[in-house]
This record gives structure tokens, sequence and C-alpha cells, in this order.
């Protein structure tokens, strides 16, 4: 199976989750950011374990600052939930994986 | 009645990895939960100047992983997880139940390294805000308030060392802290005294954040004139102490006045076989070499405590 975990920037940013069918997740992250890390294995799981269901994705802020500060990310790791190309839930700082999956749940 | 492990260990800091590791190299059957992955607050440390045997210090990255690297060598799993609450053992009963999100687990010996968080300044908005100018944590978020303006709340070592490292992004720092005087220690109050971005205010609390979508100030007043003003700032780093991670075991062990577990001076909890160890533990000074110290004698205390039982 391909890699479930997807990685976008400001260039492919709109195609594959704005325009999207599929409701998705974007880890917004950074090298130098201890709970990035933390959460990072989480995210990986998760998107093995909603395959199909929602696209999961990180952008790395430091290489896509366009659309970092389009949405005004100010920390990180910020989870973001898009649906139809808005945003449905926002997740800030390192939660738990079960916080996680229940904001999936709500947009899938 | 066979037991899933001989020892559990919740969390995944530096308490709870040294006591991974000596759990492991005495070949006992020891499992970790952690509920992100393991690190613990040491991840939000920039660089660590203070943990003996890294001459010109280590980032909290590095040490957190060779601290994983090493409990692993000794056979240590660790399993992704949540717990929700204890079920504790008693004189008919020597085992004690786990029980998490998804499932339950049983050990004859608990160790509960969970750890602290920080501490939140108690302000209605603050929550709302966090992500849109609040941050609990300046190495992690400093890079986004490059040639802003910023507040950072305390006094104590942390709020030292991150003001310090705010600086390297930031046009300005303003330290603001209840008291007159810093609680963290001289060589950090020397750097900041010393640092030109950095402006201190004393005797002063935070009474509101302001801004709606964004930060944009916050509202002081003096505890000792009670003189009140406003700060236009884009950025609010409370960095006031840590608050235990230890609501799943209230009414099970004995906790302090500030939810913090007390231990004698084996980790012992006031339940046999339940040890607590590191920064939720009830104690003076929560350093990485202080929760180190006390994983390493929980491992051992448990591992005494199953002998008995035998």
């Amino acid at each position: 199976m391909a890699d479930a975990l997807l990685h976008v920037n400001d260039d492919n940013f709109d195609a594959e989750i704005l325009k999207s069918n599929l409701p998705s997740l974007v880890d917004f992250w950074a090298a130098w950011c201890g709970p990035c890390r933390a959460i990072a294995p989480v995210v990986e799981e998760l998107a093995k374990e909603y395959a199909n269901k929602i696209k999961i994705a990180k952008l790395n802020v430091d290489e896509n600052p366009k659309t970092a500060g389009q949405y005004g990310i100010r920390a990180i790791p910020t989870l973001i939930l898009y649906k139809g190309g808005q945003i449905a839930e926002q997740i800030t700082g390192a939660v738990s994986k079960a916080q996680i999956e229940n904001a999936i749940k709500k947009v899938i | 009645m066979t037991v899933d492990r001989d020892i559990i260990i919740i969390g995944g800091g530096p308490a709870g990895l040294t006591a991974g590791l000596y759990a492991g190299r005495s070949m006992l059957n020891v499992l970790m939960l952690e509920k992100l992955s393991p690190g613990g607050q040491v991840l939000t440390t920039h660089w660590v100047e203070n943990y003996p045997g890294f001459p010109g210090g280590v980032s909290g990255f590095d040490l957190m992983d060779k601290m994983k690297d090493q409990a692993l060598e000794f056979g240590l799993v660790i399993q992704s997880g949540e717990v929700v609450s204890i079920q504790p053992g008693g004189p008919e009963q020597d085992y004690h139940r786990v029980v998490l999100t998804d499932g339950e687990l049983t050990c004859r010996s608990l160790i509960i390294a969970t750890g602290a968080q920080p501490r939140k300044l108690g302000l209605p908005n603050e929550s709302a805000m966090v992500g849109k100018g609040v941050s609990y944590c300046g190495t992690c978020d400093g890079p986004f308030y490059r040639g802003m303006t910023v507040a950072a709340i305390g006094g104590g070592d942390t709020a030292l060392e991150e003001s310090l490292f705010l600086t390297k992004f930031v046009s300005k720092v303003f330290l603001i802290h209840r008291r007159d005087e810093f609680r963290g220690t001289k060589v950090l109050r020397d750097r900041v005294r010393r640092n030109d971005k950095i402006e201190i205010i004393w005797d002063t609390v935070v009474t509101a954040i302001t801004g709606d979508d964004q930060v944009t100030g916050v509202a002081l007043r003096n505890v000792k004139t009670n003189e009140v003003s406003t700060l236009p700032v884009d950025g609010v780093f409370p960095l006031i102490g840590v608050q235990p991670i230890s609501d799943f075991v209230k009414g099970v062990v004995n906790l302090d006045g500030g939810g913090f577990i007390t231990t004698n001076e084996s980790m012992e909890t006031s339940v046999k076989g339940i040890f607590a160890a590191g920064d939720v533990r009830s104690k003076l000074f929560r350093q990485i070499s202080t929760a180190v110290g006390d994983g390493a004698v929980a491992a051992f205390m448990a591992e005494k405590y199953m002998e008995q039982l035998h």
C-alpha cells in the first residue's frame, strides 16, 4: 500500500486539501518543535487507520509560510480538519490520539 | 490469577524511561503506557545545560531519544495508550487494574510517572486564545513571533529560560512577575538582566488578555500600588510553573494540596505496590536529574515489592 500520510505544500494545498473530495486533516509542524515530534507517530497511525475515509497530510510551516500565514498559525502543532474547503475543526497543541479521533469522527 | 505485566509504567518522560531501563535490565516483564510518544516535557526544552554527562549541553530531543533507545535496549515495551483510571489492589488482590480509553491491563506493580503540564493563568479567554497568541512553549512557538513584542509571565527558571530563548526572534519581551525578585537560578537571572531585549515588570499580575481573533495586549495590575494599565503585545507566554497530571488517580492514592502524589523517599504512594516518580510527585525540585533518580528508585522498590509477593 502507498504511504497513507501525504505531504502537502504551498503549491498543492489548494488541489490536495481545499478541493479534496474527502475531508482532510492537516498537521502543521516544524522540525524544531518538540510537541510536533511527540504527536507525529499518532498522526501516522491515524493516517493508516482512517485511510480512504479522511486524507491526512503534513505541512512544514518553515518551508510553506504562505499557507501557514493564511491560516494564522501561531502555535504548532496545529491540526486543522477541512471539509469542502472550509475549516471544520481546529486543534492546537499535542493532544491524545482519542481527542484527534473524536475530531475526525465529526467530519467523516 | 495471571496478570498481564510485572510492572506497568504510566508516562514516558525521564522518570518513566529510567524506571523502564532499570526494570527491563532486571529482566522484569515491563510495559510503558504513553499518551503521545516518549520524551515528556523535555521535548519542549530547546537546550538542556544542567543534565550531567553533556558538557556544552544537549538538545531536549536528543537527550530523550537517547533515554528511550537505552530503555528499549533492555526490553522495555512502549505502547501508545491513555489511562483513564486505576483500580488498585488490596489485601485480597495482589494486582492492580489499569483502565485505558480502549481496554484494560493488569499488573503486579504500577509506577506513575505522568509528569506535569504548564499551569494556566486562569483567565476566561485564555484557552480560546491558545494558538491565537497565547502559548505555553516559547521553544515551540517563538519563531512565529519574529520581530514582534511579547509578554512572558513568571519568575522561575522556565520563565527566565524561555524569555531568553524568545529574544532570538522577537524584538521585545516584557517579563511580568508578581514579586520584586525572581525565584530562578542566579545564572539565568544574570543573563536576563544583561539582555537588552528583555524589560522586567515587577510586582505585576496579568488580569486580562485582550483581542478577538488574535491577542492584541494584556491588562496589568501592580500588586503593591493597585495601579492598572494595559500593554499592547502580539503574544502572551504564561510560564508560571506546572500542574500535575494526576486526575486519574484522585481518590486512589493520596495527593497533596496541589494535586501532586505524595510518597516517601522510596517513591511508595499510599497504596502498596503503586509508586510515583518524577514531576507528578510531591517534592521540592523538579528537574530532569531528579526525575531520573526517582525513576531508578521506583523501579528498584517495585522489584523489591514483587519479591515479597512470591
